[in-house]
């Protein structure tokens, strides 16, 4: 503002950077940017260099991953691990599709239902397992009530395997996907549907070809989100499942490496696993998103 | 949100009416709640039986596991570690994040995506995948084990959430208000200060409370980090089920109890704010823009 032009010369650098809208407003985003590259991408950067300084120097800078990768109980605990959250995940997110159809709009107890649903997602994995540990036991509640109705004879092994983990993953994600898909099927507008309809189409013509396209993009999305928590498992694989067995997960296998071994160099080698495979999931899902219809739902006059 | 866009003109529904479809919703519906109220059921319950085993109920009712868990565990210690490291998260994150939120919300620059980006991606990665090199880090700088280690690693995820909240929240502000303030004389502080916080205000206080809320339940981040001087609540939770057998198991339960009210508690108020959906929905459109 006080930095004045001189006359017929080029405006000065700075008026040339506010064109392009770099100006003084924008080292607003400093602090947060600097803690951020401090905080989180150094020490990511940090840990990948680490992965490739195995203690001792052992085989070379790969030999931490071909440690990992050579050792089948350690190769298994990426199998483990998708086996846990990919069912886990899809289960979530196909769950929350038809209760979200069915709930958007004005519905009678809607949000007492809302509210009720987000009191396991705050409450967290670590109280769901001490709950679920209680409840799932062999004396617990569900087998007694099973074994009441002569349905099962003898009471069924949910915890300590990899059940009890995927059932506190049911219990946490499934809140978490519907409410996120709540939100996103209540961005569409319903005079589309209601257009299909007067076109003749009936509830699940309607839903095939004008709601699920229209959510899809919005669905690819849940299904990241709930697939990265779930892919992070870790208090409820080691309270719930069975961390030395079929839930020796990633997260699992990352932390006894760090904490009980003190193998940084492995830790940070299994945490870089861990993030690759995530992020190849995740990715694949967003290339597929990105072939999908990607406009507005609202169904503006254009 | 919806209500109201939907209030106006809409054909009103035939709920009572019940399509065999949507029988079966509410029914998983139910069945869903069922199970969700018996898991925290059976912690509430096991925490104030005297013995439980092989019955629907404890034999008999008592309050000692209460005073046993408090002692044992040292739970007054453990609730002001937890208060501390909260409350310091959210001021902190509120503070660092707000500022750029308002980059992100009003300028347009070379490099922006970028650095959407690098706000996103703390949340597109397991904490723990991050969290490991980090507690290295903090360990080597002898901060591993204290609440300023603590506190740092909990804040590094409260940052991201609190642009992504708050972003979207100041771009619905219109700019033309700011413009005005300016042209009446105002510095940019002022603008920033006297213009848009008390407009901004509702934004700050539904992420300061979304924060709350995550931070007391964030379990990776301080788990990776914290001492036996340092844990927060849900952290000497997973060490008590953990190291279960060593203490009686309604001490856990009577911890857990306290655990979930002290997270309720903070939802109560946090939902006087802010929707349930919001609670999720504030990393909705991550690969926009």
């Amino acid at each position: 503002m006080t930095a004045a032009v001189s006359k017929g010369a080029r405006p000065s650098l700075r008026h040339r950077l506010a064109d392009r809208g770099f100006d003084r407003i924008l080292l607003l985003v400093l602090p947060a940017l600097t803690f951020m590259l401090v905080l989180f991408f150094y020490p990511a950067v940090y840990g990948g260099v680490l992965s490739f300084q195995p203690l001792g120097g052992k085989g070379g800078p790969f030999g931490d991953y071909a440690k990992f990768f050579g050792d089948p109980y350690m190769r298994e605990s990426i199998w483990n691990t998708f086996r846990i959250a990919l069912p886990a995940a899809l289960f979530n997110v196909l769950a929350a599709i038809p209760i979200a159809v069915r709930m958007r709009g004005r519905v009678r107890g809607k949000r007492t239902m809302n509210t009720l649903l987000v009191v396991p997602i705050s409450l967290g994995t670590v109280l769901v397992s001490e709950g679920l540990l209680t409840y799932l036991g062999p004396r617990g509640w569900l087998n007694r009530t099973l074994m009441g109705l002569g349905i099962i004879h003898q009471p069924i092994q949910l915890v300590h395997n990899m059940w009890g983990v995927i059932i506190s993953l049911i219990i946490t994600g499934f809140p978490f996907a519907f409410l996120l898909t709540l939100s996103y099927i209540s961005g569409i507008n319903p005079k589309m549907e209601e257009a299909a309809s007067t076109l003749g189409a009936g509830p699940w013509k309607r839903f095939r070809y004008v709601t699920l396209p229209l959510l899809a993009p919005g669905l690819a999305i849940t299904f990241c989100l709930t697939f990265v928590l779930a892919f992070a498992v870790f208090p409820s694989a080691v309270l719930l499942g069975n961390p030395a067995g079929d839930s020796h997960v990633l997260a699992v296998a990352a932390a006894n490496a760090a904490f009980q071994q003190y193998d940084y160099p492995m830790a940070s080698a299994i945490s870089v696993i861990t993030a690759v495979f995530e992020l190849l999931v995740v990715a694949l899902v967003l290339a597929l998103r990105s072939r999908l219809y990607s406009g507005s739902t609202a169904g503006g006059k254009g | 949100m919806t209500t109201q866009v939907l209030a106006a003109g809409q054909r009103p529904r035939k709920r009572t009416v019940k399509s065999p479809f949507g029988w079966i919703v509410w029914a998983a519906v139910i069945f869903f709640f069922i199970n969700l109220f018996a898991v925290v059921a059976a912690v509430v319950v096991n925490s104030f039986g005297t013995q439980w085993f092989d019955t629907w109920l404890p034999s008999g009712w008592t309050l000692n596991y209460y005073a046993t868990a408090w002692q044992s565990y040292q739970l007054s210690n453990i609730l002001v570690v937890t208060v501390q490291v909260a409350l310091t998260v959210v001021v902190v994150s509120l503070v660092i994040g707000a500022p750029a939120a308002y980059v992100l919300a009003r300028r347009n620059f070379p490099g922006k995506k970028l650095l959407m980006l690098c706000f996103l991606l703390p949340i597109m990665v397991p904490p723990i995948t991050y969290g490991i090199p980090l507690a290295t880090l903090l360990y080597q700088l002898h901060l591993g084990g204290t609440l300023a280690g603590v506190l740092i690693a909990n804040i590094v995820p409260a940052i991201p959430f609190v642009i992504l909240v708050l972003t979207p929240f100041i771009e619905q502000i219109d700019p033309n208000i700011e413009s005005a303030a300016r042209m009446c004389g105002a510095r940019t502080w002022q603008v920033l200060l006297r213009i848009l916080m008390p407009l901004i205000i509702p934004g700050l206080l539904a992420a300061a409370l979304l924060v709350l809320v995550q931070t007391v339940a964030l379990f990776e981040m301080t788990f990776l980090v914290s001492g036996p001087g340092s844990q927060t609540l849900v952290v000497a939770l997973y060490y008590a089920v953990f190291a279960s057998g060593i203490r009686p198991a309604q001490a856990i339960s009577a911890m857990a109890v306290i655990y979930m009210l002290t997270t309720l508690v903070v939802l109560v108020i946090a939902l006087r704010y802010v929707s349930p959906t919001q609670m999720v929905a504030q990393v909705r459109e991550p690969s926009e823009h």
